[in-house]
């Protein structure tokens, strides 16, 4: 059982003990300490099941590639799913729990699915689930959900805050190893502006665990050094518990920094997502060691041997007391020294090589620890943690093993430099035949627009597996990135003693020729619970592709994708293909390297924050008077305002009769407005509108329609001419951007020679609608010095001046059907235009209304609404609007388009009303259905509904909408069947169903 | 006349940097060929200021004159003399193809003040631009994005950046710059 050793631990502070609960037990470690340090240190080697098969998972490594400790961190709104304890830092009050465990993490029923494991081969799920289809949704679907899966969604809303924070820097390292302290300093003292980031909270990577020397110094002293010496360059900035996530094209970068993840501080953002723009980017990002294959190697107390040592020399943990090491490679000597050294047992290094001669070998002999060589493990056993290795040949099949009394695995199987950063962006690998791993090949880097490489590799990340390799390998980088931004390098790099080295011997299955029985318990993803054999059978059933073969067996699809699993499992793939690793190739390196917590990724937008809304001037008054709000776009708009009592419904009756029958005040501030000004202002909006704009008189407003170059109906309002070379464009609402850029661009691209420009003046002016019979009445009221008659101020002109003493433009239009005038102010003064409307309006009954009512008003008229009577394939002929398209001009935007077959067929959907035999209101979208199916077997259709209200004005449900060649079917009566299967009847009528000669709106 | 209101009320929050919403300010639009000498005479006429180069902020108190792209300027002027500047310089550019139109109420504008590394990263939090000194001296105007709506600023003096954004996301504008400057989260990145 692994325990806290008596002394040692370079990175706890034994005189700080923290006390923290797991599973709800009470548990104590160090300050400095990882979860997974202080649970080892507790004695707690099983940390959770896994995820199909329920097997009891340990600690396997000691940083961001852990695939079993994964544990649920804080309660609340403080919980974390799937935090790796091997990468949370300890804090006193920690709690945690295991995941993917039912009842209990020591009793758990889903064992059982161990037992049955052959029942579970790849593809399980795909073969096993397939019929009846319904069941999938309603019966395996939840099943599965409930028994696999490891962390559950938080419930409670998130108590922290977040942010980002955007960064410019010339040389960005990621990695703070000795490679990218070294990549640092010549980048730096070359004169470059440099960030250094290092995932953890401490700077040199393995070196002083491993042992380096460095310019004669042990490698501890030299990090020191290095980072004191870096934090005294003015150009050169270094962050801790910053890791490197995502690489993007142009140099754009992803960092997380953890702010208070250590050290919880409501005050303090938990943490903050850098968005770096690096001219060079250097990922130092070092490299992970791989299992090795051998049945039951998932058993808790089987751990990397470099996880090993670490625990050893950084926290003060003994993982076992007997500790078998199985190696490939000459790093697994390493362990046995490090645990040689602490006092503790190795009762043998399995080294699968045929010979073990290398000086660590050596040196391993010399400490009294037997080696035998050209062995390797049949497989581990013991009840839920390692009790007996059973030792055997490497090359044969596992028989005859011998049984080695232990409580712990150290397993080395070579490394994999960590690539992802370099892949992200497009870097390519090449397969490195004697270290068995793909490194980055610096001649297919990601290059930026400059056509450049602007990612480079340093250290074990670009494969270099001595120190001093890795030492000359990043000071070469930080010396070609400082150069790639125009500084000029000169410093010496740091040396280290060259090393003597075994080669490293690739072993993928152990024993060679291990029987299906040893490999069906020899995972290669623990988090995802693959195995050789898994693979082995996707192979087999045809899926040849590594990318197929992934998510056929799900091998490395888990949240640590695949960082242990990757290279084993294809080495697997291929040999069962019979062809090389690098022709099989791997799967596609995608940001995050590792997950990202929401919030992170969210940043300020949430609560309040979410998205913007925008807010008109009249708003705050909205919101004092009850407005009932309704988001359109970002704007809110009062959809009604209810009295104290009052439905929303009854609240739009009471607005519809006001403007009736009295008047109404609506704020229409959120209209676009557009200036259009220039010699050719009339030209170019004769091609932006379906209408003549040029004739039109200073004074005047006409209503006018735009088209899409496809002839469909994009947008539609009032234009005023200003002066003789001046427009002024109205927009529906959610037109105001895209009409300007619409009109931007045509100007930008096709008429650049045309002298014209615009301006959207949209939140310049605040603007409502007085309307009603009493309109008149409420403008006189507020003493205009404009003449308000209709004789001098008619329909559809408009004049300005000033009313209740405020600077206003007013327009005489109408979208009601009665006498109204729109009024626009700057927007500072429209508050209090607007509490003198009310004012002035008191006496004759002034009502505010919303949207609602204005949709209601409106389609009593039979006036259109973008967005209700068109989606995108509607044109103005088909909404009746011949009259608004010009047959005089040359040209326009969507003339043609409306020319083709298709557009002027006789079978086209054309707007009409529709009247409800019994008075009832429509369903909203509901269909008219027609005779026999389509040739999809679907009922026919013959039209649809657009718009429909109950008119308080009629008193019964009025519609519109596109009936097939509707207009020639006056008279007709349609079925629109409703989702409950009743059918609804209605007449097909003229869509204007008041005031058909406009009479009211001209007085 | 009643007094011109910003849409805030001249809100202000006190965290890593001050922020305060300003009152209205005069804001001019003004479209034309840069290089015209007419249209030039006409800027100085209104603002006293010469046309500013690429990216450039020439700023007097409260008069200013913006670069905004390559045929657009943005003048900066009291409030009270918008309407007026605007009629004199259509005048002044009668016969020249150009655009005058008053901007003003269409914005809302804040001023963040305090030491100068906060108020550069307060903005960086929230905006792509780059904000390390070298790129963004005083004198320069950035248009840019602040988290989800666009916005535009320029500093002022090393201890004051001026910054406007439209009118209907006023609110939202100071919420993210409250959050942004909320004291705890200083990033001691920039110098």
């Amino acid at each position: 059982m692994s325990r806290r050793l008596k002394s040692g631990g370079r990175l706890i502070d034994r005189s700080r003990p923290m006390l923290f609960s797991f599973n709800t037990r009470s548990m104590r470690g160090f300050a400095g300490d990882t979860v997974a340090s202080a649970l080892l240190g507790e004695g707690q080697m099983l940390v959770g099941r896994s995820f199909k098969y329920h097997r009891p998972r340990g600690i396997v490594t000691s940083g961001p590639e852990e695939p079993n400790a994964l544990l649920g961190i804080g309660a609340k709104g403080t919980f974390e799913p799937n935090a790796r304890a091997t990468t949370t830092e300890l804090f006193d009050g920690l709690e945690a729990k295991s995941q993917n465990h039912w009842p209990s993490l020591d009793f758990d029923i889903g064992a059982i699915n161990s037992k049955l494991w052959r029942f579970f081969p790849a593809g399980f799920y795909y073969k096993t689930f397939l019929w009846p289809q319904s069941f999938w949704k309603h019966v395996y679907e939840p099943v599965i959900r409930q028994s696999a899966g490891l962390g559950k969604p938080p419930k409670a809303r998130d108590a922290d805050h977040y942010e980002h924070f955007y960064a410019h820097v010339d040389v960005l390292v990621i990695g703070g190893g000795i490679a990218g302290l070294t990549a640092a300093k010549s980048a730096g003292e070359a004169g470059a502006e440099v960030l250094l980031v290092e995932q953890t909270a401490h700077w040199g990577g393995r070196a002083p665990v491993d042992g380096a020397e460095i310019d004669g110094k042990p490698g501890e002293a030299w990090i020191d050094e290095t980072v004191a010496a870096l934090e005294a360059m003015p150009n050169v900035r270094l962050r801790t518990r910053t890791i490197g996530a995502g690489v993007y094209d142009h140099g754009y970068t992803l960092l997380d920094e953890r702010l208070t993840d250590h050290a919880p501080d409501p005050e303090t953002p938990r943490h903050r997502l850098w968005k770096v723009r690096a001219a060079q980017i250097i990922t130092a990002t070092g490299a992970i060691e791989r299992p090795l294959s051998f049945a039951g190697n998932d058993l808790p107390g089987v751990m990397l041997a470099s996880a090993v040592r670490d625990y050893v020399v950084n926290f003060g943990i003994a993982p076992g007391d007997r500790t078998v090491i199985v190696t490939n490679n000459d790093d697994g000597y390493r362990t046995a020294l490090v645990l040689k050294e602490a006092g503790l047992e190795v009762p043998a290094v399995l080294d699968a090589r045929a010979e073990a001669t290398g000086p660590l070998a050596e040196e391993v002999r010399e400490a009294g620890i037997t080696v035998q060589a050209g062995r390797g493990i049949a497989k581990v056993t013991g009840q839920g943690r390692v009790q007996k290795v059973w030792a055997c040949d490497q090359a044969g099949s596992g028989t005859n093993a011998d049984p080695i009394e232990a409580d712990g695995v150290a397993m080395s199987g070579g490394w994999s430099p960590v690539v992802h950063l370099w892949s992200h962006c497009g870097g390519k690998l090449n397969w490195v035949e004697d270290q068995a791993h793909f490194a980055p090949d610096p001649e297919r880097a990601p290059l930026c627009a400059s056509g450049k490489p602007f990612v480079l590799t340093a250290g074990m990340a670009s494969g270099a597996m001595t120190t001093a390799d890795v030492l000359a390998d990043a000071h070469r980088a930080g010396q070609t990135a400082a150069e790639a931004t125009g500084r000029k390098g000169t410093v010496k790099a740091p040396e280290a003693v060259a090393e003597e080295v075994q080669p490293m011997a690739p072993v993928w299955k152990m024993p060679a020729q291990a029987p299906y029985k040893l490999k069906a318990k020899s995972w290669l993803d623990y988090q995802n619970d693959v195995k050789v054999t898994d693979v082995e059978l996707a192979a087999q059933e045809g899926f040849e592709s590594v990318e197929h073969a992934k998510r056929y067996t799900t091998l490395g699809m888990a949240t640590d994708q695949g960082k242990l699993s990757n290279i084993n499992g294809l080495a697997i793939l291929s040999g069962e293909l019979n062809s090389d690793i690098p022709s099989v190739g791997t799967t596609t390196f995608r940001p995050p390297y590792t997950p990202l917590v929401m919030g992170a990724i969210a940043g300020e937008a949430k609560g309040e924050l979410f998205q913007p809304i925008q807010r008109t001037p009249i708003h705050d008054w909205h919101e004092e008077n009850g407005a009932h709000w309704e988001p359109v776009g970002h704007w809110r708009r009062p959809y009604a305002f209810p009295r104290n009592g009052e439905s929303v419904e009854d609240a739009v009756k009471r607005e519809v009769l006001a403007v009736r029958n009295e008047v109404g005040l609506l704020d229409a501030s959120t209209l676009g407005k557009i200036i259009v000004k220039g010699p050719d202002a009339g030209r170019f909006l004769d091609m932006m509108y379906t209408n003549m704009m040029s004739t039109l008189k200073p004074g005047k407003c006409r209503y006018g329609l735009m088209c899409s170059e496809n002839g469909f109906l994009s947008d539609d309002g009032v234009v005023a001419r200003i002066d003789d070379d001046t427009w002024l464009c109205h927009t529906t609402t959610g037109g105001a951007d895209r009409i300007h850029a619409h009109m931007e661009e045509w100007l930008q691209t096709e008429w650049w020679d045309w002298k014209v420009y615009v301006a959207n003046v949209s939140e310049h002016y605040a603007q409502f609608a007085v309307a009603g019979p009493k309109a008149r009445q409420v403008l006189e009221a507020l003493g205009p010095d404009f003449d308000v008659s209709k004789d001098t101020f008619p329909f559809m002109a408009w004049t300005e001046g000033a009313l209740g003493n405020l600077p206003v433009r007013v327009f005489r239009i109408s979208f009601s059907g009665e006498l109204s005038y729109e009024i626009a102010v700057p927007a500072s003064r429209g508050r209090a235009l607007w509490d003198k409307l009310l004012e002035a309006g008191k006496p004759h009954g002034i009502t505010p209304y919303g949207t609602e009512a204005l949709h209601v008003l409106r389609a009593e008229k039979g006036f259109i609404m973008i967005g209700d009577e068109t989606d995108g394939t509607v044109i103005p002929q088909d909404l009746g609007l011949h009259w608004a398209v010009s047959k005089k001009k040359d040209d326009f935007l969507g003339k043609r388009a409306q020319e083709r077959d298709h557009m002027v067929g006789p079978l086209r959907w054309k707007l009409v009303g529709l009247e409800t035999v019994d008075g009832s209101v429509l369903p909203d979208g509901a269909y008219a259905v027609g005779e026999g199916t389509n040739e999809n077997g679907q009922r026919s259709v013959q039209g649809r509904v657009t718009s429909t209200y109950y008119s308080p004005t009629l008193d019964r449900g009025i519609a519109m909408g596109l009936v097939q060649h509707g207009p020639d079917r006056m008279g007709e009566v349609l079925d629109f069947p409703k989702v409950d299967g009743e059918v609804v009847q209605a007449q097909i009528v003229d869509p204007v169903f008041y005031d058909k000669d406009g009479e009211k709106q001209n007085v | 006349m009643s007094e011109p209101a910003s849409p805030l009320g001249g809100a202000s929050f006190d965290g890593l940097v001050r922020i305060t919403e300003n009152p209205p300010r005069g804001m001019i639009t003004l479209r034309g060929d840069l290089a015209s000498a007419k249209l030039q005479k006409a800027v100085e006429t209104v603002s006293g200021l010469s046309v500013p180069a690429l990216q450039g902020a020439v700023i007097d108190g409260e008069r200013g004159v913006c670069w905004m792209s390559p045929d657009e300027l943005l003048i900066l002027l009291p409030h009270a003399d918008a309407a007026s500047a605007v009629a004199a310089m259509s005048t002044a550019l009668n016969g020249e193809h150009a655009l005058a139109v008053d901007v003003s109420d269409a914005r809302a504008s804040f001023a963040l003040e305090g030491e100068g590394r906060l108020i550069r990263e307060t903005l960086a939090k929230l905006s792509p631009a780059d904000l390390r000194m070298q790129s963004l001296p005083t004198g320069m105007l950035r248009r840019t994005r602040l988290a989800q709506v666009p916005a535009a600023f320029y500093l002022a003096s090393e201890t004051k950046a001026e910054l406007i954004c439209f009118r209907s996301v006023a609110a939202y504008v100071f919420g993210i710059l409250r959050h942004a400057a909320t004291p705890g989260g200083e990033v001691g990145y920039l110098p």
